[in-house]
């Protein structure tokens, strides 16, 4: 009964600081624009079962990939027991999915075998982060603070297969001094049953106990710690990836407001048909974090800071400053600075600076070549392409800032319909004196 | 073995004929100016005649998609572009359109549509390859005992990746007498040439090395004797790190296009 309720007052709070955190976040997905609409959820579930459970885009990395998915199936897998000891916890019961049977089983066999799995991996992936050099966790926009929260993570999730490897033994010696006792199957932990021996009853079930709150508790706090950190991809990748962008990578949003403007000016008779209700656009493109879609801020959120695009960026590769991961992580970062202000002050809260110039400047914005490696690669189906066109939008429209060469060729191009300087009569040149031979 | 003119067909004309042909060949802002990328084009309207298809340019009445423009943020320029394109387009009745440039065959297909204007946009690689299948396109190997060159295909972004298209260049190369490998980074994995997004335009950003000269070591290390590209950009980048690598003796990048007019010695 005492473990009864003082389980139920964490879990209260637990959930209660998760509540909260989630509040804001929604508080500042307020400030954010529209993207997309979703629609075609048949497809999004394909998606979401090809590249999330799937891992499709995870194994372009083969080796290393192989080892991430294993991780992931195995938190699947686990989770069942996860909702398992809550319900053990709130109802006062122990195992209560063991009447699920032969699925209990399955369930509590593949968790077993799966927590050391992922045990070993987490400790491998712990190790090549602390002793090997991998250049995608280096570069622009890595700080200190980055590579901490990850090794904070990684250790967590080893401590949580840790103490269910403990729970899981204590499980398996119990079963074994009194069969009938305990239900659930431990094929991995059982060969770990031997360190209880000698041990009671009792105090074998008091090991449980330890482990068993540990394990919680450690589950309650990650809940807790993982929106602040990079390891939100955990919660965060499945719906990013439901709700990827579904266009071919290669098209560009079109912008309605410009559409409407351009039609005017082409025909401006169509002046007095167009509706004086539509909303005023404060701003072309982006230059602060209100001008981000929710899509851009939901991406931003579910980076695992990976590295995977900045690592195939031809930019990047060539020692330019462009990273897109360093972009993603600037619309998280902003968000964080100055979506507090923006709740409270609404969104004329201004601390004078902004994403563009003061997280990412021109020089990275200029660097891309719209080759879409970065999206491509991008485990969770992130789009950077689509964020940096909207920042040059920003700079070319509102401030009509782009580098000089650039500005030459828009002239040609309004002038002589070509980005190069040539008239429009000379474009059949090509086709003068032009013979084929025929056999 | 004869020569004969091709008098390459132009809308305006045809059409005041009241005739209207099966495919408008939209022929890019590379295609009417650049010098190099010119003869690409010349290829293409060869095995477009070779082929007996039916299609017309639009000459002195087309100009640039807005590619350069959009993706340089410039979506004002871009629309205006576009819109009077699709006037164009409209006023012919165009229903099909024929690209040889990757960054004009995306953004008709793809962006278009959003501006009203919605066609059924093929790339030549597409073409090209669905020829071959049908059997209309015979490609023979018209010297046995020539050497066979050694090909590697630099996938443009704009096919590959953007429109998912890897598989039509390499049935086209396929079906030439040559032998075809692979960079190690192909199809989605391929490098960019460095010259997309309108960089092409610009000057790079700083850095410690051009994209271009990266790009130029992986084919490189192939040992091919023929670089293939697809694309006027990846054309103009990958001879310009021949040269700079002074390769372009023993190197040559050639287009797709090219190297069908080759192996048809048409
Ligand atoms: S699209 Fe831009 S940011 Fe992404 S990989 Fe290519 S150059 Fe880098
Ligand atoms: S954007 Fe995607 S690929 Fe890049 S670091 Fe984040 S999760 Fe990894």
């Amino acid at each position: 009964m005492t473990k009864q309720l003082a389980f139920i007052v964490v879990f209260l709070v637990t959930v209660g600081i998760f509540i909260y955190t989630v509040s804001r976040l929604v508080s500042y997905f307020r400030l954010t624009q529209a993207a997309f609409p979703v629609k075609d959820i048949a497809q999004r579930i394909k998606v979401t079962f090809t590249v999330a459970f799937g891992q499709t885009k995870i194994f372009r990395r083969p080796v290393i990939g192989l080892m991430h998915a294993f991780v992931f199936w195995g938190f699947c897998m686990i989770s069942f027991g996860t909702i398992e000891i809550v319900l053990d916890g709130l109802l006062g019961l122990d195992k209560s999915l063991q009447g699920l049977g032969w699925l209990y089983v399955v369930i509590s066999g593949s968790g077993d075998i799966f927590s050391w799995i992922i045990g070993v991996f987490i400790t491998a992936f712990l190790i090549r982060r602390l002793f090997l050099h991998i250049r995608r966790f280096e570069g622009i926009g890595m700080k200190h603070i980055s590579h901490l929260d990850a090794n904070i993570a990684l250790v967590l999730i080893g401590l949580l297969m840790v103490t269910l490897v403990g729970m899981n033994a204590a499980s398996a010696e119990l079963q074994r001094l009194s069969p009938g006792r305990a239900a659930g199957y431990y094929p991995f932990s059982s060969c770990l049953s031997g360190l209880f021996s000698g041990a009671g009853d009792q105090q074998i079930n008091n090991w449980y106990e330890v482990f068993w709150w540990l394990h919680i508790l450690i589950i309650f706090l990650f809940i807790n710690v993982l929106p602040y950190s990079k390891h939100f991809h955990v919660f965060m990748s499945i719906p990013n990836v439901f709700l990827s962008r579904l266009d071919p990578p290669g098209k560009l949003p079109n912008m309605e407001q410009v559409t409407r403007e351009v039609k005017l000016m082409l025909n401006p008779d169509t002046a007095f048909a167009s509706s004086s209700s539509e909303p005023i656009i404060a701003r072309f493109g982006v230059k602060d974090i209100e001008d981000v879609s929710w899509k851009n801020y939901l991406d931003s959120l579910a980076c695992t800071e990976c590295g995977r695009c900045t690592s195939v960026c031809p930019a990047n590769i060539t020692g330019k400053k462009l990273s897109p991961r360093k972009i993603i992580m600037d619309v998280r970062a902003r968000m964080k600075e100055k979506g507090p202000g923006m709740v409270k002050q609404g969104k004329e809260f201004s601390d004078n600076r902004s994403l563009l110039r003061d997280y990412i400047t021109e020089e990275e914005l200029w660097a891309c070549t719209t080759c879409n490696a970065c999206a491509q690669e991008c485990p969770i189906n992130i789009n950077h392409p689509t964020l940096i066109v909207d920042m040059r939008r920003y700079l070319v429209m509102e401030e009509a800032s782009a580098p000089g060469l650039l500005k030459v060729t828009f002239n040609n191009i309004e002038n002589n319909g070509a980005p190069w300087q040539y008239s429009p009569e000379d474009r059949l040149n090509w086709a003068r004196d032009l013979e084929m031979n025929v056999n | 073995m004869e020569t004969i003119r091709i008098d390459v067909p132009v809308m305006a004309v045809i059409s005041a004929r009241g005739e209207k042909p099966d495919y408008l060949y939209w022929v890019g802002c590379a295609g009417a100016f650049d010098d190099r990328y010119k003869k690409v084009v010349r290829a293409f309207v060869k095995i477009l005649t070779y082929l007996k298809t039916s299609y017309a340019v639009l000459g002195k009445e087309e100009s640039c998609t807005g590619d350069p423009a959009r993706r340089a943020g410039n979506e004002m320029l871009f629309q205006m572009m576009a819109l009077q394109n699709i006037e164009l387009f409209n006023k012919y009745n165009v229903t099909r359109i024929l690209t040889t440039c990757p960054h004009c065959y995306n953004i008709i297909k793809n962006e278009y549509p959003d501006l009203g204007g919605s066609y059924e946009v093929i790339n030549y690689t597409e073409f090209l390859a669905e020829k071959i299948t049908d059997g209309s396109l015979k490609i023979g190997n018209p010297l046995p005992t020539k050497q066979q060159a050694r090909v590697t295909f630099h996938d443009p972004c704009y096919l590959g990746r953007a429109n998912g298209q890897y598989d039509d260049p390499r049935a086209v190369l396929g079906a030439l007498p040559c032998e075809l490998v692979e960079m190690h980074r192909n199809k989605s994995f391929a490098l960019c040439c460095g010259a997309g997004g309108a960089q092409m335009f610009k000057e790079a950003e700083p850095g410690n090395k051009e994209v271009f000269i990266e790009r130029t070591e992986d084919a490189l290390k192939t040992e091919a004797t023929i670089i293939a590209t697809a694309c006027p950009f990846c054309m103009t980048m990958l001879t310009d790190g021949l040269k700079y690598k002074n390769k372009e003796e023993e190197i040559k990048n050639y287009d797709i296009a090219e190297l069908v007019v080759q192996a048809l010695q048409i």
